[in-house]
């Protein structure tokens, strides 16, 4: 694997890792201070997986009907079962009717109400219709918005870039590298301050909503830098996955109306959440088809229930779910206006992530030593907005808000510093991973590791778990990553490798599917969307606080950290 | 779930390697109701490593996986097997460079967009709250929002193959959606960049784009609306 190691060094102000809405938002603001930003994704950024969501984006306007910045803040604080920090959420809320504001200013085209504001519909464990949308492809339009405007400010993209190592020692970021996946070569990016934005950790899944490109990659390098991952047991699992697909029905079409029925035609949701029906929050959603599909009113007494639009009608269904009802139909050949759609739970969001505090700053440990130069925003990170469980259509709002505070807070960063020096051999760690996985011994396939951890993952790490089933796959993930010293790429070529990126990211997905399932077995209590069989009550005298795991010398070690709780949001018992 | 035999072919290149593009075959047995990407997914998991393409979201939103399956273009992860039998012939986006197997070279199909000022352009002053936009004005532009940049409609299009400077169906499209965008006011500015040999006089009408776009937008309908605007514009 040949290149020009001349042309592979770059020396620039800031260093975006993600082109979905959060690294997109950061580069932006950090082009509008001033400052050279490059903007480093695996993909083109127009094909990032914010582009996947579909229902909406909250903040309370109060366009559609009476609302408020503090039912925003206390919805949210319930949502997350009493885990969220308080202190990010009410910050978080009150932002969040700005990022609006500013996101329509630069063009976004939300759906309009009658006067030409925009509208706003019901979401799940909202109080109030807070939901601003395109249609069902607001993940989208957001996406393409803030590409154009980066476009407009000169960001620099290096597209198809994925990142193999994180410059950090001393609790210092100085930059990383990265592998050019369209001609192939290793580059050198030395930086003042690096974001990383890089989504979320659902492809451990089989059954997830999640893009083949979230793999968790930033997640997986901060571990590797001795840094902490918080809360990584937290994972939610959306209600509507297109069954066996598990590919994303929003949460719109129950906003809209949709019934949720078992075998027995009813819609079981009224002995779950009766205040709330169909718009339970997404974990209790989960939860409840699980329970109906594991006592055997699964539809045909299998593994999946019925979303059911029929009622809404034709006009409703294609002009207010249109991307729905084409993925039902292309996908599972169902005609949502006339049959109802086969869903079931698929991994869909990572609550946990990269520890960091209220600014983006990536934080080193439980007092919250921060690690200088080094951020993170959106799905990536952890600060803690969501908690134990994520109301829907926070997560757009997250990475448009906390991307903007993280490029404010880089952009003060790179205008005060230099750049640190580099380490004597920065590509040492990069061409190690290259040299293991074109060297093994070949007994393994990359592809194959996956897929047994995929099902591991999903058979045991889901809706319910418990400590027999976590601890099988805790020996499971072990044995993988043993079995994946043995791979070896059949690609020996630089040019799109795409066995090469593979093979990285499955390296990715063993080292933080660990975490995960040690955080979880860990953790003896059920809150949010972390439900255990064998202890079915949330624990707030011992389990009140956040979870950072690290690995050293080969072991997941853990450390906590205290929940920020206001006065006035005390916890209390979450019914709805 | 019932498996079928599939035979596929796949034009296959290798710059390093090759002199020019081969077709390769793989004979192999999938579940019936997979999608043109579970098939390239299965050669290249179990099969065959050095096989190279583009996916990500397999939800046909992201528009990576556009490709040229049995003469149309589709996007892969939408795309049920089934639709075309038990053979399969996979080629890369006709009328782009080939980087590698069914991966092409779409620098200058982003570069084009940036001719048309793919951004609002707003000169009269900023509401504190949000642009008043009707039903009816959103409507104008929300097909035209849909578009996924996947370049099936430039890839299909006859007058894009003999002229790379021709800014073709996507790039003009998105001039459609900022143009009749009421909350615009840099119409001048764009119908100039698309008043050219290059711009919208080179879309003769010929409505494969229409026929190859996934999202079913009506492209050459508001490709011809554009040129009428051009017009009113020059008058």
């Amino acid at each position: 694997m040949k290149h020009d190691e001349a042309k592979c060094f770059h020396h620039l102000d800031a260093i975006v890792v993600g082109a979905g809405l959060a690294g997109l938002r950061a580069a932006l603001e950090i082009a509008r201070s001033g400052f050279q930003v490059a903007v480093l994704t695996k993909v083109y950024p127009t094909r990032s997986h914010s582009g996947g969501a579909q229902g909406g984006i909250a903040a309370a306007l109060a366009n559609s009907a009476e609302d408020s910045i503090d039912s925003h803040i206390f919805d949210t604080i319930k949502g997350s079962d009493y885990l969220g920090d308080q202190d990010v959420i009410s910050f978080f809320c009150q932002e969040a009717i700005k990022s609006i504001y500013e996101l329509e200013h630069m063009g976004v085209p939300f759906s309009r109400t009658e006067d030409g504001r925009i509208s706003q519909r019901p979401f799940g464990g909202h109080s109030s219709p807070r939901a601003c949308y395109a249609a069902d492809i607001t993940g989208h339009v957001l996406l393409h918005t803030l590409y154009e405007q980066c476009v407009k400010h000169n960001v620099l993209f290096f597209s198809e870039f994925q990142v193999f190592s994180l410059l950090v020692d001393d609790k210092v970021c100085r930059g990383l590298t990265a592998w050019d996946i369209r001609a192939g070569g290793l580059h050198l990016f030395h930086a003042k301050a690096v974001l990383l934005a890089t989504g979320g950790y659902g492809r451990a899944w089989k059954i997830t909503s999640n893009a083949h490109a979230n793999t968790g990659d930033g997640v997986a390098l901060v571990l590797e830098s001795g840094l902490p991952l918080e809360d990584m047991e937290f994972v939610q699992y959306h209600p509507t996955g297109l069954y066996k697909h598990g590919i994303l029905l929003t949460e719109a079409a129950r906003g809209e109306g949709g019934y949720l029925i078992n075998n027995d035609g009813d819609r079981f949701m009224k002995k779950y959440t009766p205040s709330k029906m169909e718009l339970g929050p997404r974990d209790m959603v989960s939860r409840a088809e699980q329970q109906e599909i594991n006592e055997g009113r699964g539809i045909g007494g299998k593994d999946y229930v019925y979303l059911d639009l029929r009622h809404l009608g034709r006009e409703k269904i294609l002009s207010r779910l249109p991307q729905i009802y084409d993925l039902a139909l292309n996908y599972l050949k169902v005609d949502a206006i006339k049959e109802p759609v086969p869903i079931q739970p698929t991994a869909h969001y990572s609550m946990g992530g990269i520890a960091a505090n209220i600014r983006g700053e990536v934080i080193a440990d439980a007092a919250g030593t921060v690690v200088s130069g080094l951020y993170t925003a959106g799905e990536a990170a952890c600060m803690s907005l969501h908690g134990a469980n994520r109301l829907g259509t926070n997560s757009l709002q997250d990475a448009v808000t906390f991307g903007r505070v993280a490029g404010k807070s880089m952009s003060c960063f790179v205008a005060e510093n230099d750049h640190s020096a580099l380490p004597k051999e920065p590509l040492a760690a990069a061409r190690t991973k290259i040299d293991t996985l074109t060297k093994g011994d070949g007994k393994e396939r990359h592809a194959v590791i996956r897929e047994e951890l995929q099902e591991n993952m999903t058979n045991y790490l889901g809706v319910f778990r418990s400590e027999a089933d976590m601890k099988r796959v805790l020996a499971v993930i072990q044995s993988l990553q043993q079995r994946y010293r043995q791979v070896r790429i059949d690609d020996a070529g630089a040019p799109y490798n795409l066995d090469l990126i593979e093979a990285v990211e499955v390296g990715n997905l063993l080292s933080f599917a660990e975490v995960v399932v040690a955080g979880a077995i860990l953790r003896q209590e059920s809150r949010g969307a972390h439900y255990r069989t064998d202890f079915p009550k949330r624990d707030d005298s011992n389990w009140l606080k956040h979870t950072l795991a690290w690995r050293k010398e080969g072991k997941i070690v853990f450390d906590f950290k205290p929940v920020c709780i206001f006065p006035q949001y005390q916890p209390q018992e979450r019914k709805y | 779930m019932a498996k079928t035999k599939v035979s596929v072919n796949i034009l296959r290149y290798n710059p390093e390697a090759d002199k020019k593009p081969r077709w390769q075959n793989y004979d192999l047995e999938v579940d019936d109701e997979s999608t043109i990407l579970d098939v390239l997914n299965e050669i290249h998991w179990k099969m065959d490593g050095t096989l190279a393409y583009r996916r990500s979201c397999r939800s046909s939103i992201c528009g990576s996986c556009a490709m040229n399956v049995n003469g149309r273009n589709v996007l892969a992860c939408e795309t049920p097997m089934h639709r075309f039998g038990r053979k399969l012939k996979i080629k890369p986006l006709p009328g782009f460079a080939i980087l590698k197997d069914l991966v092409v070279d779409l620098e200058d199909f982003f570069a084009k967009l940036k001719r048309i000022k793919p951004y609002l352009i707003v000169n009269h002053p900023i509401p504190e709250k949000e642009f008043i936009q009707t039903p009816a004005q959103f409507e104008e532009i929300t097909e035209s929002t849909l578009c996924i940049l996947c370049a099936a409609c430039s890839s299909s299009c006859p007058s894009s193959w003999p002229n790379e400077n021709y800014l073709g169906p996507a790039a003009l499209l998105k001039a459609y959606r900022y143009v009749f965008d009421s909350r615009d006011d840099g119409a001048d500015e764009r119908l100039d960049a698309v008043n050219d040999k290059n711009g919208i006089w080179r879309c003769h009408t010929i409505f494969n784009c229409v026929e190859a776009c996934p999202k079913k937008i009506k492209i050459t309908e508001y490709l011809s609306r554009l040129k009428v605007k051009v017009l009113e514009n020059s008058i």
